[in-house]
């Protein structure tokens, strides 16, 4: 599978986002958004439950309407919540972006293609997650297969009413590892509690 | 057993903010006196969603309950695991008991072979309440749950699918 840089792809998103943007990353987005520099608002979810992420993403946009959430999902995770697509557009919360990184493979386990993509389909053939989102009920959806036009899309894709789904083709990363837990969970979870609650913060 | 009304009012006094479920028949007719009180009710497909969604609502400063039937609670097994154990976030929860007071509907309904040991496995604090006396005991273990040393699930008998 063809596809953008997933470490560019974060990094371009990296330079761009504001300090009160709160950032869920999961799985291989994790890995890499770890290496590029965390922020207090920024919520690494590791350890995780497999496909949660968009749906913690919509709880604390729904908590916290006045601050941006943006969550960085996998096509793995996305698969193992696809009910939560229809959830949020039930709730819509316009400060809610969900970036899919879509790689077709479950990276860490040995990148074993995913149902959803060619080399996981008897017919050969791709699932759209545009689509998908798009027929959840979702409106703002953009798709991006190469790392110029995620570059000069990543504004619109920020400033767009949410809840805003952005599909990112990207390529795996070869022999990639999981993501290391960077501290005992309920700590981090108290720290980030603690930082939310401070306006601006 | 309990009117709408009783448990809104109950989940008022402990502070809940949210109500994040999936219907059965017996919570679900809950829904509209609980929306009534002013508690936000949020409606998921499935119940390993509600524990997310619940663990993000709380963390950004809300106080939520994830209301969900016995069947969703063994498929939402690793969701609660790690929202409850990993993370260790405070989220009480009412779970129904499905076919515990009759078994009309489903006769040998194997949710009364594996509800309680799964409660027991996943480390619950769970209180069974089979009847409406019981409600000062429901009451009563509920509003302890922010501070009590495991999750805190009222387990409520229900008479049908």
């Amino acid at each position: 599978m063809s596809g953008m840089s997933l470490v560019d792809a974060l990094r371009a998103l990296h330079a761009v986002r504001r300090p009160d943007d709160v950032v869920i990353s999961a799985m291989g987005a994790a890995r890499e958004w770890m290496a590029l520099g965390t922020q207090r608002l920024d919520w690494v979810f590791v350890p995780s439950s497999m496909g949660q992420a968009t749906s913690l993403g919509l709880g604390l946009a729904l908590a916290q309407p006045e601050r941006r959430v943006i969550v960085l999902n996998g096509d793995g995770g996305m698969l193992m919540n696809l009910g939560s697509l229809v959830t949020l557009s039930a709730y819509a919360p316009p400060n809610l972006v969900v970036l899919l990184l879509d790689n077709g493979v479950y990276e860490i386990t040995g990148a074993q293609p995913t149902p959803s993509a060619p080399a996981g389909r008897v017919a050969g053939d791709r699932i759209d997650f545009a689509t998908l989102a798009r027929a959840s009920g979702l409106t703002s959806v953009f798709s991006f297969d190469t790392l110029d036009g995620w570059r000069h899309g990543l504004e619109s894709v920020l400033t767009a009413t949410g809840p805003v789904f952005a599909v990112l083709e990207v390529a795996p990363v070869p022999q990639a590892k999981g993501p290391r837990s960077p501290g005992p969970a309920p700590g981090r979870a108290r720290r980030f509690m603690a930082a939310l609650s401070q306006r601006g913060g | 057993m309990f009117s709408g009304e009783q448990i809104a009012g109950l989940l008022e006094r402990c502070g809940i903010t949210d109500v994040v479920t999936v219907p059965d028949s017996t919570i679900g007719q809950w829904e509209t006196a609980i929306e009534q009180s002013g508690i936000r009710l949020i409606r998921v497909c499935r119940e390993g969603e509600a524990w997310a969604v619940a663990a993000g609502l709380y963390l950004g400063g809300r106080r939520p309950l994830v209301m969900i039937q016995c069947t969703g609670l063994f498929e939402s097994g690793d969701a609660l695991r790690n929202v409850l154990h990993d993370w260790k976030l405070p989220i009480p929860s009412i779970i129904g008991y499905r076919s515990y007071l009759n078994q009309d509907t489903l006769p040998g309904d194997t949710c009364l072979s594996f509800t309680e040991p799964i409660l027991r496995a996943w480390a619950m604090d769970y209180k069974l309440i089979t009847a409406p006396e019981q409600f000062a005991e429901l009451a009563e273990h509920l509003q302890g749950y922010a501070t009590a040393a495991a999750p805190r699930a009222v387990l409520l008998a229900e008479g049908k699918a």
